[in-house]
């Protein structure tokens, strides 16, 4: 064990304290100090995405980001997106078009698909499977996350014309 | 009336019953990152325990020091066989009649075995003390290959020979060699090679379906709590079979069954990796007793893929005979079982190699004969069903491959050559050589719809053209026509021939219905992203004439659900959903009684409509469920109980058999062994069908699984017994950029023995998938001499292919 530290994070909009060993990975941070469960554990690699986290705008795998690395940032969870008075629209989607089975995958599915379309908000197939390839899912073989990407990246631009 | 201007359809529409795409009630909670699974169990004190493993995959333990572990800030306690032999359970027993080392007794048998369980104030401390954990090893000769193992002098277990060093009878009967484990005959032995020595044509083909494993996105834990107070101990676990694992823990700990409460959480897939006991949750238990505290166990992906529950690893061998113009005559199938250092595989007892005697497949085969020799290597455990039914996987990619080699060796259509041996839609239900009875099935119907919907003759006409611009040069891609038609045997299963432990694979349901008429029931199995909150209750809403939204289905708490097998094999529907379906009728039947009474008519004077008893005869007059309900807790009915429940225990009187015809168009470079799926086409008949969307999404799923074992998935072992694919940069798990999109299409033939006519599904897409994607393989290459060449395909071996064939030249 080494010494532990404080780190200032911002959590869904938060200013939160943690005191942790700089070796702590983020996720474990999110996890078992904030309770902040929707982002998971699948390979500790980087490889599934499971535990897709947003840092300051940008798409971030966080079991392999010390807690250390996060001081000061602005961290996004699925938490963050939408709740149940606020649905974001990919929240809707993946509902509607049956975009997620076993549910471990969609957290970080929909937290990276929130800022893919952010990056294209008009993406093609080819470049949703694309920005999406960082994201692994076992149970719907993809078919119906894309499609429910496509509805929530139309309804989003629905609304941002509507608004205009 | 209230509602006259309600016509019938509106009424049916409301209730969600089956055979709509009713959205599911599980993803709001999911969608918004609210799930519930093991590693999101947080208690008070909760501790953490890992494990030592072994580095070794054949070893002799000399010693073992935890000295400086305990010293370790944070670490509590650390186990080995010697604390946990005292209590009996340094060994436990397997599903397949073996024992399985919970902790190292004196020796390793596979990389990655379990040595000794750091148990530590977090998984920091633990992995800390797993570091300083002094484990001394004395190597010993590594046996990974099944056949070597038959031969050599290397005893893997000791605790399996006798003193003069033979082998004793195992669990399925006598053993030929001291690394042997069963060997399990089925069909006629004499007859069949007798069909095969007179017939005009024999095809003969070799075939490695490797190893590979389930890995699902979650990896297997748990979380222990001991109640000394009480006596009480709660497991929550990634567990497919809650009541299984309450049996399995209360016999090998001796804490009996009422003072033990499984819970499974929301689980994040199973594919089978989640069916079997693992030395995990052994440990975690008696941490738990030792400590006082709730101790928690998690899984790396590591420790998932390099130790939990493998699948496959079969080496089959066919021989095939035909007359001249292509009607099967026999077959003959022999299996080398590799099943690691322990036979944990998860099958019925009666069924060592599980169901692979469904390996006559879709054909009409009068004569056939199956021999499978499980072995012992140094290997992980497991064979498990990885999205199949016991061996179903194995067994299709067996004859959908020997009915490939058998078109070659009549020089004949694949399509035609199957079409000719479909079983007929009249010789339903049919007795297989092998034993099992089909329960139905109109395989030509299916056939031809996937033939005309892919323009199969047209397929065939572009492949010429493609072999002829290949040979002259104008194109180095070759186009691949995979086919498949697969016949399943799911839904295991009936009491009579199905057990596991000496359990009965039935199944069940409980239902509640509460006084304003919504519902409440539960079931003995258990999801894992298979959508049970939303079809089962649309099972009870058509059976009961409740709404589905109003009826809440709740499964996986041993202290809340009625006994059941769990979920596993595609058995859910076929056993839990005719054990609901029945439930439900009692629940009508009852309602009946009240309905009469509450219109002053005898019971035989109504009738069920929807969500109604009607007045035979005079619809007018009714009393809605909703009603019925009310009055069955507010009337005093003579001769009737107040309230309105319901259980059901229902043991299957057959299997059920889904089916489907499955098409794939693949384009392969061969300079570089890179294959694209330009159409799959994918029909299944799954009897009646519930909800289409949740069909059709794990058909979706069920195939991209296919495609991952066909094309690049195994866990590969060097020749030290090294795990070569133990991390998800070597074990390939297909993207969304590597999948295409899949045709999905459908036939309907119900299941004239399940109460709703229900098959099945989940599993069809793995089943059918894998030997499609791979006959599309062999199909390109067809042309230029290839038999059979093993999976996986991945880009390298598919090169290799190619260059073996001189395409490079």
């Amino acid at each position: 064990m080494t010494q532990k530290n404080q780190y200032k994070l911002n959590v869904n909009g938060q200013t939160v304290e943690v005191t942790a060993e700089p070796r702590e990975l983020l996720i474990y941070t999110l996890r078992e100090q904030l309770n902040i469960t929707g982002p998971h554990i699948g390979c500790e690699t980087s490889h599934c995405g499971a535990c897709t986290v947003t840092i300051d705008g940008k798409s971030v795998k966080s079991c392999t980001m010390f807690v250390a690395q996060a001081e000061g940032k602005e961290i996004t969870t699925i938490e963050g997106l939408g709740g149940p008075d606020a649905l974001h629209p990919l929240q809707e989607a993946f509902k509607e078009h049956h975009g997620l089975q076993c549910g471990y995958c969609t957290p970080g599915m929909i937290t990276r698909a929130s800022k893919l379309l952010e990056e294209i908000p008009n993406p093609t197939e080819e470049e949703i499977r694309f920005g999406m390839a960082g994201n692994i899912c076992r149970c719907t073989g993809y078919q119906n996350i894309v499609k429910s990407i496509k509805a929530a990246a139309a309804e989003i631009n629905a609304a941002k014309e509507a608004a205009q | 009336m209230k509602d006259e201007a309600v016509t019938r359809e509106d009424r049916v529409a409301s209730l969600k019953g089956m055979g709509c795409s009713r959205k599911r009630v599980e993803d709001a909670r999911f969608t918004q990152g609210k799930g519930n699974y093991v590693d999101d169990i947080k208690l008070d004190g909760m501790l953490f325990g890992d494990f030592v493993r072994s580095p070794y995959a054949h070893a002799k333990i000399t010693n073992i020091d935890t000295s400086a572990a305990m010293e370790v800030p944070g670490v509590l306690a650390v186990l080995t066989a010697a604390d946990l032999a005292p209590l009996g359970l340094h060994w436990m027993p397997t599903l397949a009649g073996d024992k399985q080392m919970v902790l190292a007794d004196g020796k390793v048998l596979f990389q990655g075995q379990e040595v000794a369980f750091v148990v530590a104030e977090d998984r920091y401390a633990a992995a800390d003390g797993i570091e300083a954990v002094e484990v001394e090893y004395e190597e010993l000769p590594v046996i990974v290959d099944p056949f070597e193992a038959l031969q050599s002098d290397v005893v893997l277990r000791p605790d399996t020979v006798g003193e003069d060093g033979s082998p004793s009878d195992g669990a399925h009967g006598p053993r030929k060699h001291h690394n042997h484990i069963f060997t399990w005959e089925c069909g006629d032995k004499d007859p069949t090679e007798q069909v095969i020595a007179n017939a005009e044509v024999v095809a003969e083909e070799s075939m490695y379906y490797h190893r590979t494993h389930p890995c699902p996105l979650e990896t297997c834990g748990c979380v222990a709590s001991m109640d000394k107070v009480n006596g009480k101990l709660t497991l929550w676990g990634t567990f497919q079979a809650p009541h299984a694992i309450r049996t399995v823990v209360s016999l090998i700990s001796g804490i009996e069954e009422h003072n033990i409460r499984v819970i499974s959480p929301d689980i994040g897939g199973g594919f089978g990796n989640k069916v079997g006991a693992y030395p995990g949750y052994v440990c975690s238990v008696v941490a738990s007793i030792v400590t006082g505290k709730p101790v928690k166990w998690i899984e790396d992906r590591m420790d998932n893929l390099m130790t939990t529950a493998f699948a496959r690893d079969y080496w089959m061998k066919g021989r095939i005979s035909a007359t001249k113009d292509g009607k099967i005559t026999g077959l003959h199938c022999h299996v080398t079982a590799d099943h690691g250092g322990f036979d944990a595989c998860a099958d019925p007892t009666k069924f060592p190699a599980g169901f692979m005697n469904i390996c006559t497949g879709s054909y009409d085969i009068p004569t056939a004969f199956l021999e499978v020799d499980g072995v012992y290597t140094n290997k992980a455990p497991g064979g498990v069903s990885y999205r199949c039914s016991f061996r179903v996987t194995e067994a299709v990619y067996f004859i959908e491959r020997m009915i490939e080699v058998l078109a070659i060796e009549l020089d004949m259509d694949a399509s035609e050559l199957r079409k000719i041996n479909f079983i007929k839609k009249e010789q339903f239900p049919y007795k297989a050589a092998l034993g099992w009875e089909y329960d139905s099935g109109d395989y030509h119907t299916a056939w031809d719809k996937a033939m005309k919907a892919v323009d199969y003759d047209g397929l065939r006409a572009e492949q010429k053209q493609r072999i002829e611009d290949f040979k002259a040069g104008k194109t180095r891609k070759l186009l691949g026509i995979g086919l498949t038609h697969f016949t399943e045997i799911v839904g295991a299963g009936p009491v009579k021939n199905c057990d596991i432990l000496g359990l009965g694979m039935f199944d069940s349901c409980e239902i509640r219905i509460h006084p304003t008429g919504s519902a409440i029931a539960r079931l003995g199995t258990i999801s894992q992203g298979q959508g049970h909150a939303t079809t089962f209750a649309q099972i009870l809403a058509s059976e009961i004439g409740l709404p589905a939204d109003s009826i809440t289905i709740e499964e996986g708490d041993t202290d809340t659900a009625p006994y059941g097998l769990g979920t596993y094999g595609s058995r859910s529907t076929p056993v839990a959903g005719a054990a609901t379906a029945m439930a439900g009728r009692k629940i009508r039947a009852k309602a009946q009684m009240i309905a009469a009474y509450l219109l002053e008519v005898h019971d035989d004077d109504v009738e069920f409509d929807v969500d109604r008893f009607v007045v035979k005869g005079a619809p007018e007059k009714f009393k809605t469920m909703k009603e019925i309900a009310f009055a069955a807790y507010n009337q005093a009915i003579p001769g009737v109980e107040p309230g309105l429940e319901a259980v059901s225990y229902y043991d299957p009187p057959n299997m059920t058999y889904p089916f489907g015809a499955y098409v794939c168009v693949m384009e392969i470079d061969v300079d570089t062994g890179v294959t694209d799926i330009r159409q799959f086409y994918a029909l299944d008949d799954c009897g009646t069908r519930i909800n289409p969307m949740i069909i059709e999404g794990q058909i979706h799923g069920g195939l991209t699984e296919a495609l991952a074992v066909a094309l690049g998935q195994e866990i590969a072992y060097d020749d030290m017994g090294n795990v070569k694919t133990g991390t998800l940069m070597d074990f390939f798990l297909p993207t969304a950029w590597e999948v295409p999109n899949y045709e999905t299409d459908h036939t309907v033939t119900p299941s004239p023995h399940h109460p709703i006519g229900a098959k099945g599904v989940g599993e069809s897409p793995h089943v059918g998938g894998v030997p499609c994607f791979s006959n599309a393989v062999h199909d390109a290459f067809r042309a230029f001499g290839l038999r059979q060449t093993n999976m996986p395909h991945d880009h390298w071996r598919i090169w290799r292919t190619a260059n073996e064939l001189g395409l490079h030249d």
